[in-house]
C-alpha cells in the first residue's frame, strides 16, 4: 500500500484580500449598500440629492455679481443664457446695510472696534491657558466700553456707571468688616442705587462741563443688521448669566419665600413665548414706569430680552447644580466655608463647568430669537430685507436676502456650538 | 444619679436677627419680601398713575364689542359682526391646531431623522447631520417666512388648472390641490347625517358638535378597548402556555368593521375641491399660512427632537444592543423592544420641553397672518380697542395655562414610563 497522503510543509504566501472587500469598493459595499434595505437608502438619498443639487447650484452660479436693479440682473441672466440665476447684485449693493442697518457709515469704525475688542475682553474668558490673566481687568472695564462705543456720547456716563459699582462694592466692605455681611450687602446695593439714581446724573453733568470728552451720539433707531442682532444678543446673555445664577441659587435655597419668588418668575418667563415679551416691551414697559420716563426701545427689548434669557439660563445652572454629587456641599461644609464661600470655591466651577453646553445652547438660542425683534419694528436683518424690498430697484427679491441672512445666522451658530464641544473636552477632567 | 438639666434659656437679642444662622434666614426672607412687595406696588402705582392721566382705567368691557375683522382660517363660524371675545376664541383654537399637528408631525419626523442619523449608511446619516444642523442653526422666523415665500412664489395659481391642457394638475386622482393660495383637500361629508348639537345658544362661545362626528369617535373608541382586551389575552395565554395565538386579524378586524358599516350608514363619501370659476370650491381649504407655519414648525422641532432621540438612543449602553442579539432578537425588534423603551426614559423630558418651544414658536404666526391667539388678541384687537394692558396680559395668561397643562399632561406620562425604582 503506497503513502498517499500529502502534508504541505512550507506555508503559502497570504493572499490579497477579495478586491471587493478592501478599498473604495470594500467601503461603499459596507457602508452604502450592505442590503436591500440600505441600498434603496443610499440610491434614494443620491437621488435627492442630485435633484437639490441640480436646482441650487445653476442659480446659485449666476453671473449677477455686477446688477445694479433687479432688471439689470434679468437682462444679465438673459444675456448670458442662463435662466432662473439668483440676482446677487443686491448682496453686493447691500451687504454692509444688512451688517449695520442705518448706523452712519463714517463711523462703522465702532460697532467695529466694540466688536474687537470683545474678542479681547473674551479671550482671558474662553483661552484661559493661553492669554496672560492680566487681562481680566481689560475684560472687567468691557461692559462699560461697549455701550458707548456704540451708542457714543460723553465719556462720564460709563466712568459714572463704574463708579456705581465700585462705591457699592467699598460701603460693602467698610459695613461688613464692621457690623455684618447681610448688612454690608444692602448697604452696598442702597448706595449704589443711591448714587445711579440721584447723584450720578449730576456728576457727569458737572464733569462733561469741566472736560467733555466723547464720541458722536448715535440714535437707537439707526441700529439694525446683525450689529442689532449681536448686540442683543451679547448683552442679554452678559446681563443674564449673573441673574440667571442668582435665579438658579434661589430656587435652589431653603428659604421659602425667596424659593418661591425664583419659582415664580421662572415659571413665567418660561410659560410664554418672547413674542409677547416684546409686546411687552414696545407697548406696556413705559406704562409700568413713573410717568413722563420714555426710555429707549433698544434699552427696554434688552431688558425684556435679558429677563427672557435669564430665566432659561436659571434652569440651565440649575441642572448643573443638581448635576453635582451632594458630597461636594457636604465637603464643603465640613470644612467651615461659608454658603457664599463654598458656592465661589466649590460649587459654582464645577456647576458651571457641567453647564457649559446648556449655557452655549442658551446662548444661540437667545441668538437666533434676536430675530423676533422684526415683528415689532425693529431693523434686524428680517426687518431689513423688507426695507430692501421696498426699494424698487429690488421689489421682486427673496431668495437671495434670506439665503444671505441664513448663512450668516448658520455660520454664526454653527461655529458656537462647534466651540461649546472644544470647550467640553477640553475642560473634561476624566472622571465623571 | 445625675440630673440633666436643660441649658438655660437664651435670651432673644435683636443683633441674633444678624448673626445667628437661625434667626438671619427669616431676616433674609423677611428683607426679600418687603424689596418684592415695594416693587410691586412701585409698579402698580405707577401703572394706575399711567392709566389715569391716558384715560383709560382697566376695562374687559371691549370683549363685548363687535371685532369687524375677518378671520379665514377657522374652526368654528364666525363672521366680522361676532364680538373680540369670539375672535379670541377663534384665536385660541387656531393655536391649538397648528400646535397638535406640529407636535405630532415634529415628533414623527425627528423619531425617524434621530434613528437614521445613527444608521450605518455613511450617507443617509451625513444627509440627515445635514438637515438638523442646518435648521438647528437657522431661526425659526426665518423658516417662516422663507417657507411661506415657497409656497407663494412656486406653487401654481388656481388659473394654471383651467382649461383643456391647464400647465397644473391635480393630485390623487383629482382631489387635491396645490395652489399658492393654499392646499385644497377633499372633506368627509355624511349624506344621512345626524345632524349638529348646538351648544350656549347664540353667545360668544356658541359652538357645534357634530353628531356624526361623536359616533364615529365612540365607534372607534369601542374598537380600540376590545382590541386592547384581545391583545391582553393573547399576553395571558403566551405567558402560561408559552404560545401566542395569532390575533391581528381579530384586533384589526374589530376596529376596522364596526367603524366600516357606521361610516356606510351615515352615508360617508368625501366632497372634492373643484375648480370653479377663478377659485377652487368645495373641500377644506387649507391657507398658506397655515400649512407654511406647521411646515416650518414641524421641521424646525424636529430637527431638536432628532438630537434628542439619537442622545436617548446613545445612551443606552452597547451591551444591552449585543445582550438582545445574543437572544436571537432581529435588529428592529432590538429597537421596538430593547432599546426604545429604555431610551424613551431619557427621551420624554426634553421632549417635553421641545413641545412647550413648539407651541410657544405658534406665535410666529402673526409674522405670516395665521390667525392664531396673537394675532386676534394680541394683533388686530389691540391696535383696533388700544387696550394693551388688558390685551397682552391676557395673551400672556392664555399662553401660561396652555404651557403649563402641556407639561403637566406630558409629566404625567413621563411618570408612567420612568424607571420604577423599588
Amino acid at each position: 500500500m503506497s503513502d498517499v497522503s500529502f502534508v504541505r510543509t512550507e506555508m503559502l504566501p497570504e493572499k490579497a484580500p477579495p478586491a471587493t472587500s478592501v478599498g473604495a469598493i470594500g467601503w461603499a459595499r459596507e457602508n452604502l449598500f450592505s442590503g436591500w434595505f440600505n441600498t434603496a437608502l443610499t440610491l434614494i438619498s443620491l437621488a435627492v440629492i442630485f435633484y437639490v443639487l441640480s436646482h441650487i447650484l445653476p442659480w446659485v452660479l449666476s453671473p449677477t455679481w455686477s446688477g445694479t436693479s433687479l432688471n439689470e440682473c434679468r437682462e444679465i441672466l438673459a444675456g448670458a443664457s442662463h435662466d432662473g440665476g439668483a440676482c446677487w447684485g443686491v448682496i453686493r449693493e447691500r451687504w454692509i446695510q444688512l451688517l449695520f442697518g442705518f448706523y452712519p457709515s463714517e463711523l462703522y469704525w465702532r460697532p467695529i472696534a466694540a466688536f474687537v475688542l470683545l474678542g479681547v475682553a473674551l479671550a482671558p474668558i474662553l483661552f484661559s491657558d493661553k492669554v496672560p490673566a492680566k487681562l481680566l481687568w481689560f475684560s472687567a472695564a468691557y461692559p462699560f466700553i461697549f455701550p458707548w462705543l456704540l451708542w457714543g456720547g460723553t465719556i462720564w456716563g460709563p466712568i459714572a456707571a463704574a463708579a456705581g459699582l465700585v462705591i457699592g462694592f467699598f460701603v460693602y466692605r467698610l459695613l461688613s468688616a464692621s457690623v455684618s455681611g447681610l448688612l454690608g450687602l444692602i448697604g452696598g446695593v442702597v448706595a449704589a442705587l443711591i448714587w445711579w439714581l440721584l447723584l450720578s446724573g449730576l456728576a457727569v453733568y458737572a464733569l462733561d462741563s469741566i472736560l467733555n470728552i466723547g464720541l458722536e451720539p448715535v440714535e437707537s433707531r439707526k441700529f439694525g443688521g446683525f450689529m442689532l442682532s449681536i448686540t442683543i444678543g451679547i448683552v442679554a446673555i452678559a446681563c443674564s448669566l449673573p441673574l440667571g445664577i442668582v435665579l438658579a441659587l434661589g430656587r435652589q435655597s431653603d428659604l421659602l419665600i425667596v424659593k418661591y419668588l425664583c419659582v415664580g418668575f421662572i415659571e413665567f418667563i418660561r410659560g410664554v413665548p418672547l413674542i409677547t415679551l416684546l409686546f411687552v416691551a414696545s407697548t406696556l414697559l413705559n406704562i409700568f414706569m413713573p410717568p413722563g420716563t420714555n426710555f429707549d426701545i433698544i434699552l427696554r427689548v434688552l431688558i425684556m430680552v435679558t429677563l427672557f434669557a435669564a430665566a432659561y439660563m436659571a434652569e440651565v445652572v440649575r441642572g448643573g447644580l443638581a448635576a453635582l454629587p451632594k458630597g461636594q456641599y457636604e465637603g464643603a461644609d465640613s470644612l467651615g466655608l461659608t454658603y457664599w464661600q463654598a458656592q465661589r470655591l466649590i460649587i459654582m466651577p464645577q456647576a458651571l463647568k457641567i453647564s457649559i453646553p446648556g449655557i452655549v445652547s442658551t446662548f444661540i438660542g437667545v441668538f437666533k430669537d434676536t430675530t423676533l425683534v422684526s415683528i415689532i419694528g425693529l431693523l434686524d436683518p428680517l426687518g431689513l430685507s423688507n426695507a430692501i424690498r421696498a426699494d424698487a430697484n429690488w421689489n421682486g427679491i427673496v431668495w437671495e436676502l434670506y439665503g444671505f441672512i441664513a448663512l450668516m445666522f448658520f455660520v454664526f451658530c454653527f461655529g458656537m456650538s462647534r466651540y461649546s464641544m472644544y470647550l467640553e473636552r477640553k475642560l473634561q477632567t476624566g472622571h465623571r | 444619679m445625675t440630673i440633666l438639666t436643660d441649658p438655660p434659656k437664651e435670651q432673644f437679642r435683636l443683633s441674633m436677627l444678624l448673626y445667628d444662622t437661625r434667626y438671619r434666614s427669616a431676616t433674609i426672607q423677611v428683607i426679600a419680601l418687603i424689596a418684592f412687595m415695594l416693587l410691586a406696588a412701585w409698579l402698580i402705582n405707577n401703572t394706575a398713575q399711567n392709566l389715569a392721566d391716558l384715560g383709560k382705567p382697566i376695562d374687559f368691557g371691549f370683549f363685548s364689542e363687535p371685532a369687524s375683522y375677518d378671520i379665514n382660517q377657522r374652526l368654528l363660524d364666525y363672521s366680522s359682526r361676532d364680538t373680540h371675545l369670539r375672535a379670541a376664541l377663534i384665536g385660541l383654537l387656531n393655536t391649538l391646531v397648528v400646535a397638535v399637528l406640529g407636535c405630532a408631525t415634529a415628533t414623527v419626523l425627528g423619531v425617524v431623522v434621530g434613528v437614521l442619523r445613527l444608521s450605518h449608511n455613511w450617507l443617509i446619516a451625513r444627509l440627515m447631520a445635514v438637515y438638523v444642523e442646518m435648521f438647528r442653526n437657522v431661526p425659526v422666523l426665518l423658516w417662516i417666512v422663507f417657507i411661506m415665500a415657497i409656497l407663494i412664489e412656486t406653487l401654481p395659481a388656481p388659473r394654471a388648472f383651467r382649461g383643456d391642457s391647464p400647465s397644473a394638475s391635480m393630485l390623487l386622482g383629482d382631489s387635491v390641490a396645490l395652489t399658492n393660495r393654499g392646499f385644497y383637500v377633499p372633506e368627509p361629508l355624511f349624506s344621512r347625517s345626524l345632524g349638529d348639537i348646538h351648544l350656549l345658544g347664540e353667545s360668544s362661545l356658541r359652538f357645534n358638535i357634530s353628531l356624526d362626528l361623536v359616533v364615529v369617535l365612540i365607534v372607534l373608541g369601542a374598537g380600540l378597548w376590545v382590541s386592547s382586551r384581545i391583545k391582553r389575552r393573547a399576553d395571558r395565554i403566551q405567558e402560561s402556555t408559552g404560545d401566542r395565538p395569532t390575533t391581528w386579524y381579530l384586533r384589526l378586524g374589530v376596529i376596522v368593521v364596526p367603524l366600516a358599516i357606521v361610516l356606510a350608514l351615515l352615508g360617508f363619501y368625501l366632497g372634492h375641491p373643484e375648480l370653479k370659476g377663478f377659485n377652487f370650491q368645495g373641500g377644506t381649504h387649507l391657507r398658506n399660512s397655515l400649512i407654511a407655519l406647521w411646515l416650518a414648525l414641524s421641521l424646525y422641532t424636529a430637527a431638536f427632537i432628532a438630537e434628542i432621540v439619537r442622545a436617548g438612543i446613545m445612551a443606552i449602553s452597547k451591551g444591552q444592543t449585543e445582550a438582545a442579539a445574543a437572544l436571537g432578537l432581529r435588529s428592529n425588534r432590538i429597537m421596538s423592544l430593547v432599546i426604545l423603551p429604555q431610551a424613551l426614559r431619557v427621551i420624554v423630558p426634553p421632549l417635553i420641553s421641545q413641545y412647550l418651544n413648539l407651541t410657544k414658536n405658534s406665535s410666529l404666526a402673526i409674522a405670516v397672518g395665521y390667525m392664531d391667539i396673537t394675532g386676534t388678541l394680541g394683533g388686530i384687537t389691540m391696535n383696533q380697542t388700544g387696550r394693551e394692558l388688558e390685551c397682552v396680559l391676557l395673551l400672556m395668561l392664555v399662553y401660561l395655562v396652555i404651557s403649563l397643562s402641556i407639561s403637566a399632561v406630558m409629566n404625567w406620562y413621563n411618570e408612567s414610563v420612568k424607571l420604577k425604582e423599588r
